[in-house]
């Protein structure tokens, strides 16, 4: 098919989803059943775009000029292709797992929830495709908006600041601080197309270069650059699903994802190296990435802990991107995909002991190991691929990342890699040994779903749905891991 | 049959204001509420084709120039057009012909029955004079209109009075300053007449240069900018306004807020930029170091106030004073960018807050209160109402895809412009404020259990189909501005007199 047709099919598919979704409420199967249709339809979309990338095309459309000198615009290069592979596919996933999870804890409101879903979902196609960084911010802004109520879902009180912390740091940071960034950038550039090299070269004063850089990294909230990290830890109290695809995958990816395509497009690698405008970046990154490692430690909320950990990992991305090399951007594109994965499943588990014990807290998860082995195993090969361990994808990008650190000649970024990976090592794996090395403390008690099971002792999983899923995308960690040439394949034209 | 349609339009600029102003007393004469309201529609919808047709004229012909009674101007009476208050007429009429299909339910719901064709009577003249002010070329007819639409206004806030008597002292205070007010206008023009001789517009605008220096026309241009300032409520002067925003029935609320102010800014822009020009220098002083103080100030006063708001007209009404604050920040740039940001935003100012005041007249019919408590719940038992107060809040706060966000762009694009950093940062610091009180009214609509016991239908279609008019109007304009945008510039560069 004519691939700017796809193109657009990409934002109406999931924006059609959610009204077939609006309208189907009443029946809940039916509406689920859209819900996956939705989301398989999109990833075979995605697919058939990514073969014409992979074959050199570069498919654009503009969908109308808002006002003079400013386009939708959508045009497709490797970076954002990657970002609408991982979140199209992830989506197919997460939806079978909603399913689990939401009739696993009789969750109200759950036409709202699935059509804010998929809004959230079509709000990501569009930040991935986006032609410029107009028709980017305007995306960008929508994934904000719709990814609020995902957020405030439960209406309690907690629920509701949680949310407002999401809220005003998300839209207070992208409209204090990108926003000017945009508008700087157009009245210096006089554009604001994605362009391959920058498009800053001679339009913005070297000794301002900084200043519009640190702009542009404190306004995009989502990459959760500290001391605006606060709002990923609030958004913890939306369900797990939400957790685990926008607050592990669309909506961070998207904060990191724009970092790369503002330094790798609008700055351009070559001019951040010759300035050394982000030389401040790697410093606030790597602060980051160790200072968010620790809070992770601290934490005995599972899904807390894994917020922190999800801090950090942006952090590394920033980091590649700050180092203004082609490994290091290399390097921050693939981590997108690998801790995608890594982190989704480790949500998906963190949910399915939810739904199986309606346990939240670490320390009283001593024993579960042994009732849960397939959660467990999958968080198990989820927190390897996070550490960075072969034979599993995560390696993959620390690796790339380390090269692109000895390239850059910073020997201390690489010290700082390898001690967030013992970091890594440290708050994660305990998760696991407890569950499976300490005697549990008490007879669970028995929840709705796990009522037939055997008395203690026996196997007492989640419902299907709610396993399934994380025990797939741990399996995607591993064949990643021998198929990641097809992913630098992909990104491959992104650096000379 | 077509050389009748062209003599009509030739007469176009005078049919503007006469229809709306003898339509009033024959709506007065037919008394019956129904009846006056159908007449009352149709003349406001005569009105806007009007505007449309005289926006369309202007943007491909340029300025016309209309002689009341043939008399030659300066000594007849002119009604000039060109893009700037061809716009504001647009807006103007724009609103009124949304607006009274609405009125009917939300009227017969909110006044006494005797009261109705009363009140479509103040409703007609008040458009006639706003018509009238934006559309004439005279500056003491300026006055004449003024006044008109100001006691028409007062009639409309009193009209409130049957639900709430604090109607009766909002509209006293509402007369009082309204009338000081005019008498500094008329003061101001009374003394430029003096020195001038003159009362047409660009008469004045051609003889004043050489008067520059002239201590009375200084005084003139004093009283007519504080003048102005009180009617478009511009902070410190707007104590007026939130009182009888909240007091007024919801229709008149919608109708006033959209239009009334927007028009005051207009003649403002209208002294400052054609009569005066900035680049006197107590012109250029007045701008620096008065309007953009006071616009700077309005717009984070304003906004806090309106956050500690509990009745959510009167929020609105604050958050009006703030938005008045972008409009006069824009106008104080005194440059193209400045302006176009100024009058883009009158017009898309009109749109959101048209949209709000007509989904709150929603919440009125059906609740009979619109405060934070009294919304609480009502995400799910009136969710187009509340669908349609949401995007307006969020075009009032700035999202991409609503008319707010093309307004903050300009305005933030126009003070990086020239390079006013600190401008840009209020500007952007006081539309995230706006955040919170849009957000505490979202939260009590989704966020709350409705009360116990409260069952509230939606609010009929002829209340809903206007107010979602508005709501994707403001996305329309939003997604694309290149009308909107085209005609600000065009009005700009004409004020400034820039080639373009």
């Amino acid at each position: 098919m004519n691939p700017t047709f796809l193109l657009g099919a990409t934002l109406l598919l999931p924006l059609a989803g959610a009204l077939l979704i609006a309208l189907t409420g009443s029946r809940p199967n039916l509406r689920e059943a859209v819900t996956l249709v939705t989301s398989v339809l999109l990833a075979c979309t995605v697919w058939s775009l990514l073969q014409d990338v992979l074959a050199g095309g570069r498919p654009a459309a503009i969908l109308n000029e808002v006002a003079p000198g400013l386009s939708l615009a959508l045009a497709i290069e490797p970076l954002g292709m990657l970002f609408a592979c991982v979140a199209s596919g992830l989506w197919i996933v997460n939806s079978l797992y909603s399913i689990g999870y939401m009739r696993g804890n009789g969750e109200r409101r759950q036409t709202r929830f699935y059509v804010c879903f998929a809004i959230a979902i079509a709000s990501a196609m569009g930040i991935a495709f986006a032609g410029n960084l107009f028709t980017l911010f305007i995306f960008y802004e929508m994934l904000t908006l719709s990814t609020y109520p995902l957020v405030a879902h439960k209406e309690t009180d907690e629920a509701k600041r949680g949310a407002r912390v999401y809220l005003g740091l998300l839209i207070g940071t992208s409209i204090g601080f990108l926003m000017p960034a945009i508008i700087w950038t157009w009245i210096a550039a006089g554009t604001l197309d994605f362009t391959a090299g920058g498009i800053l070269r001679g339009k913005v004063d070297p000794v301002l270069l900084p200043f519009l850089l640190a702009l542009f990294m404190f306004g995009i909230g989502k990459a959760a650059l500290m001391p605006f990290h606060r709002w990923l830890p609030a958004a913890m109290v939306a369900p797990t699903p939400v957790s685990a695809l926008l607050h592990a995958v669309a909506v961070v990816k998207a904060g990191v994802f724009t970092v790369l395509k503002v330094v790798i497009y609008v700055f351009g690698i070559d001019l951040l190296a010759e300035t050394g405008a982000s030389q401040w970046l790697v410093g606030v990154a790597s602060f980051t990435l160790i200072a968010a490692s620790l809070v992770a430690l601290t934490k005995d909320n599972l899904k807390a802990r894994l917020a922190y950990s999800t801090v950090s990992q942006l952090s590394y991305i920033v980091l590649g991107a700050a180092l203004a090399t082609s490994y290091g951007v290399l390097g921050g594109a693939l981590h997108i995909a690998t801790h995608a994965l890594g982190k989704i499943t480790l949500f998906m588990c963190a949910g399915a002991i939810y739904v199986a014990t309606h346990k939240t807290e670490i320390s009283e998860m001593d024993g579960l190991g042994r009732r849960m082995p397939f959660t467990y195993a999958a968080f198990l090969v989820g927190a390897l691929s996070i550490i960075g361990l072969p034979p599993l994808a995560g390696v993959w990008s620390k690796w790339y990342l380390g090269m692109g650190a000895v390239d850059a000649g910073l020997w201390v970024v690489v010290a700082i890699y390898m001690a967030s990976s013992l970091l890594n090592v440290a708050y994660l794996i305990p998760v696991v040994a407890r569950g499976f090395f300490r005697p549990s403390p008490e007879p669970l008690p028995q929840s709705a779903g796990a009522a037939a099971a055997p008395a203690s002792g026996g196997i007492q999983e989640a419902p299907l749905l709610c396993v399934l899923p994380p025990c797939l995308t741990a399996a995607g960690c591993l064949v990643l891991f021998f198929h990641f040439d097809a992913v630098v394949a992909l990104l491959r034209p992104l650096v000379p | 049959m077509s050389a009748a349609l062209s003599a009509l339009s030739l007469h176009l600029p005078i049919l503007q204001v006469v229809v709306p102003l003898f339509a009033a007393p024959v709506c007065f004469l037919l008394r019956r509420g129904l009846v006056s309201w159908a007449f009352a529609t149709l003349v406001s919808w005569a009105a806007f084709v009007t505007s449309v047709l005289l926006l369309r004229a202007v943007m491909a012909d340029g300025t016309i120039h209309y002689e009341i009674g043939g008399w030659a101007a300066p000594w007849g009476i002119e009604y000039v057009i060109d893009a700037t208050n061809a716009i504001v007429l647009v807006i103007v009429a724009g609103i009124g012909a949304v607006v009274t299909p609405y009125a009917r339910v939300s009227v017969a719901a909110e006044l006494p029955a005797n009261q109705h064709g009363l009140f479509y009577t103040a409703y007609l003249l008040c458009l006639a004079g706003l018509l009238g002010v934006a559309i004439t070329g005279d500056a003491f007819n300026v006055f004449v209109f003024l006044e008109i639409m100001s006691l028409s206004s007062y009639i409309l806030v009193v009209a409130g009075a049957g639900m709430d008597r604090r109607a009766l002292t909002a509209t006293y205070n509402y007369l009082v300053m309204g009338t000081v007010g005019a008498t500094f206008f008329v003061i101001g023009v009374g003394l430029l007449y003096m020195v001038t001789g003159t009362l047409n517009i660009a008469d004045l605008a051609r003889l004043i240069p050489a008067l520059q220096d002239n201590r009375t026309v200084h005084v003139a241009f004093g009283f007519i900018v504080v003048g102005m300032g009180l009617k478009l409520a511009l902070f410190p002067l707007h104590t007026w306004l939130p009182n009888a925003y909240t007091y007024a029935p919801s229709a008149a609320t919608a109708f006033m807020a959209a239009t009334s102010t927007k028009v005051s800014v207009y003649v403002l822009i209208r002294f400052l930029f054609t009569v005066f020009a900035p680049t006197y220098g107590f012109m250029a002083l007045t701008l620096d170091y008065v309007l953009l103080p006071l616009a700077l100030a309005g717009m984070t006063a304003a906004t806090v106030a309106a956050i500690y708001q509990y009745n959510i007209k009167r929020m609105l009404a604050y958050s009006s004073v703030a938005q008045l604050g972008y409009m006069v920040l824009g106008i104080s740039y005194g440059s193209v960018e400045g302006l176009t940001a100024a009058v883009l935003h009158l017009f898309n100012h009109a749109l959101m807050k048209g949209a709000l005041f007509l989904a709150l007249g929603c919440v009125m019919l059906r609740v009979g209160t619109v405060t934070i408590d009294g919304v609480r719940g009502l995400g799910r038992q009136m969710p187009w109402t509340m669908a349609a107060f949401v995007a307006g809040g969020l075009s009032l706060i700035g999202v991409p895809l609503t008319v707010g966000f093309i307004s903050k762009w300009y305005l933030v694009t126009a003070a990086l412009d020239d390079s006013r950093w600190w401008i840009a940062g209020v500007i952007l610091a006081s539309s995230l404020l706006s955040v919170i009180y849009v957000w505490k009214v979202v939260e009590s609509a989704y966020l709350r259990e409705p009360p116990a016991g409260r069952a509230v239908r939606e609010a009929p279609l002829s209340m809903l189909i206007p107010t979602w008019v508005l709501v994707l109007a403001n996305i329309w304009f939003g997604i694309d501005a290149d009308l909107t945008v085209g005609v600000a510039r065009t009005a700009a560069m004409g004020l400034l007199g820039v080639a373009p």
